[in-house]
């Protein structure tokens, strides 16, 4: 994976940053999934656990970032390492990120009621496998350094946007049906947006891991497939 | 009597080979407490206490001593010697993985390939089992503070699957430490299965059966002699049983592959002759339909790695689904080509009707369980709102994937990419 370095603790300073974001990485998707969890079986319990698991990543990525300073001062990094060393910091902020609107998605536990219909829970679960598996897939790619496997990665972001696209008109249509619904989906609106977030910092990070292991960007025909933007329903459009 | 004092006479000897292995040691210690003694001037009962403690120190047994010596005669007599690790945990059924000091594995037996993607040797444990339990478990083991554990690890994505994961040290002082996955995802599906089958099916049963159970009531009491009434309100009794038969077929076979764990390695199939046998199945009801069903395969050999009853069923039901719900196209073209697809090459299968088509809110939806574009359509082809879901898990268990494209008017496509070894 790398070239062994003279001084070996500088390896282990390099490993040790990688370990840290594959454990950020671990809690993360944790943290995701029992936040899904938790929305769908209206879990209080475990959505006060997700909040407070929160802590945990904004810690490690304060550590990840001063020990990567503290690699930079003293060890003059080149090329791939430094490339590494950038790279973890910004995955961990990514990570971080991704851990944050977890925590959102679990806060709004307790403003659903679980009475809305089961296809609505459904979608979002769905909508949470599709990013909870690229957010896996570019952590896979992060331990092998497979980049080949990124395009695959892109690929799924539209999937996930044609989901949350899905979903939005959906959410709309309940609301339009009846104005009680509008609070509990304006919350699994937003749950449902987070979760679309998370997929786009996945993809974030794979184009990170793009560039330390190539040291060229990707390419930026980055694929936008959210069309939420322009959807309007019959009977809401705005008198001209 | 006797035997006690055998045995005093055993540590006897064996406090003596220990003097005189540490024999070096021990006078190079002696002689530096006399040093010490010497010039730094310390008191006499210092002396004698630093020597008593070298003493009993010398007779302690020591592992290095005495462990190579006992295990070396139990190999010895096995003929356990010549043994090389790889076979051992080749021999392993179990997924099984050797690894390091610094969580980078050394040796991964065939099963712990098959089960998790991506592994190599040189790669970083702790990299690929990021689950804040397999993290726990892993710098437990490695600090040293204990020698073996276990925890319960569940990797959800892409099929979910359960392992009770035990880590230990290897031998002694070898450096090398061991895990062992042994998969309880078959306990944990039995105990889903029956969340699932009271979550899903008791929501969608309960339509036909409040249907059954009203006309029931009706056929009791109003119609009770009323000859045309009955036989109608029957045949529809028949129609919801059957729907409800339908129902729980589909439920448990769904539950079936989702739960499955990954594919068994070796078995191919040819998809040419597993799809000309779907298309053949599904003639009477293409003919029922007035649907005329097309092929057009590609030549040679058309075989990816698979299990033919479940690739099967995937047909199947994406066929049957064309020639219910593209009925008005009059026709389903089936075409079989080797991949486009640069990353990994393989065959595509794609079953295109010419009905109405799937507006395209729908389409990123339609493989959720009971998600149904039009409830009344589906109500009235027998459709489970299972089907496309069967689908996907298989197709998950393949390595496969599904896409499909639609524009409204124009009909349907749904293509499966199999990749090929």
């Amino acid at each position: 994976m790398q070239s062994v370095h003279i001084v070996s603790a500088y390896d282990e300073e390099l490993k040790y940053l990688s370990k840290r974001i594959a454990a950020m990485g671990g809690h993360a998707e944790r943290m995701v999934e029992q936040a899904v969890a938790a929305l769908v079986n209206v879990d209080h319990g475990l959505a006060q656990k997700v909040i407070q698991d929160d802590l945990v990543l904004d810690e490690g990525q304060r550590e990840i970032d001063d020990k990567a300073i503290i690699i930079i001062a003293r060890r003059q990094p080149m090329a791939t390492d430094l490339r590494e060393i950038v790279g973890a910091i910004r995955i961990s902020a990514d990570i971080e990120r991704v851990g944050d609107l977890g925590k959102n998605v679990a806060k709004r536990v307790a403003s659903v009621d679980g009475r809305q219909p089961n296809s609505l829970f459904r979608g979002i679960e769905a909508l949470a496998n599709l990013a909870l598996t690229q957010l896996k897939e570019v952590l896979d790619v992060y331990a092998s350094r497979s980049v080949e496997r990124i395009g695959l990665v892109r690929d799924r972001d539209d999937q996930i946007d044609a989901m949350y696209t899905s979903l939005f008109r959906e959410l709309l249509t309940y609301m339009m049906e009846d104005p009680r619904n509008i609070t509990p989906c304006t919350h699994l609106l937003f749950c449902a947006k987070n979760i679309e977030r998370i997929g786009d910092h996945a993809t974030n990070i794979a184009e990170t891991i793009y560039y330390i292991v190539t040291g060229e960007q990707m390419p930026a025909d980055r694929p936008k497939g959210d069309k939420t933007d322009k959807i309007v329903l019959p009977g809401t459009v705005p008198a001209k | 009597m006797t035997e006690t004092g055998a045995g005093r006479d055993n540590k006897g000897q064996a406090w003596a080979a220990r003097l005189s292995r540490n024999r070096w040691l021990l006078g190079a210690s002696v002689l530096a407490v006399l040093a010490v003694y010497f010039f730094a001037g310390v008191s006499v009962y210092v002396l004698v206490l630093a020597l008593a403690a070298l003493a009993a120190a010398a007779m302690l047994p020591t592992d290095a001593g005495r462990q190579p010596a006992d295990a070396g005669a139990a190999i010895e007599a096995s003929g356990l010697q010549r043994l090389s690790g790889e076979y051992l945990a080749a021999a392993v059924a179990d997924p099984l993985i050797i690894f390091d000091h610094s969580a980078t594995i050394v040796h991964a037996n065939a099963a712990a390939f098959a089960a998790f993607g991506g592994l190599a040797p040189g790669m970083s444990l702790s990299l690929k089992f990021r689950a804040p339990e397999m993290q726990a478990l892993l710098d437990g083991i490695l600090s040293g503070q204990v020698a073996a554990d276990a925890v319960d690890y569940t990797e959800k994505l892409p099929v979910e699957r359960t392992y009770r994961v035990s880590a230990s040290t290897v031998g002694h002082a070898t450096g090398l430490y061991v895990l062992v996955f042994k998969d309880q995802s078959e306990t944990r599906r039995i105990d889903r299965m029956r969340a699932d089958f009271i979550a899903n099916a008791s929501h969608e049963l309960r339509t036909p059966l409040a249907s059954i159970a009203g006309f029931i009531e009706t056929l009791r009491g109003p119609a009770r002699n009323d000859a045309a009434a009955r036989d109608q309100f029957l045949q529809i009794m028949q129609n919801q049983t059957g729907r409800m038969a339908r129902l729980i077929d589909d439920l448990l076979s769904l539950s079936r592959w989702e739960m499955k764990p990954y594919l068994g390695p070796g078995t191919e199939v040819d998809l040419r002759q597993t799809i000309d046998s779907v298309i053949d199945s599904l003639g009477p009801l293409a003919g029922e339909n007035g649907v005329i069903i097309e092929r057009e395969f590609a030549n040679g050999p058309l075989v990816v790695p698979g299990d033919r009853d479940e690739l099967f069923q995937v047909f199947e039901n994406l066929l049957e689904n064309a020639c219910k719900y593209g009925q008005s196209g009059g026709r389903v073209t089936v075409s079989i080509a080797g991949s486009e697809d640069g990353q990994q090459p393989g065959f595509d299968v794609t079953i295109r009707d010419y009905g109405p088509g799937i507006a395209e809110e729908h389409i990123p939806r339609i493989t959720e369980r009971f998600y149904r574009v039009d409830v009344e359509s589906s109500r009235t082809q027998k459709g489970t709102g299972l089907g496309l879901s069967i689908v996907k898990h298989i197709l998950t268990r393949h390595n496969a994937r599904l896409s499909i494209k639609s524009e409204v008017g124009k009909g349907a496509a749904f293509t499966v990419h199999l990749p090929a070894r």
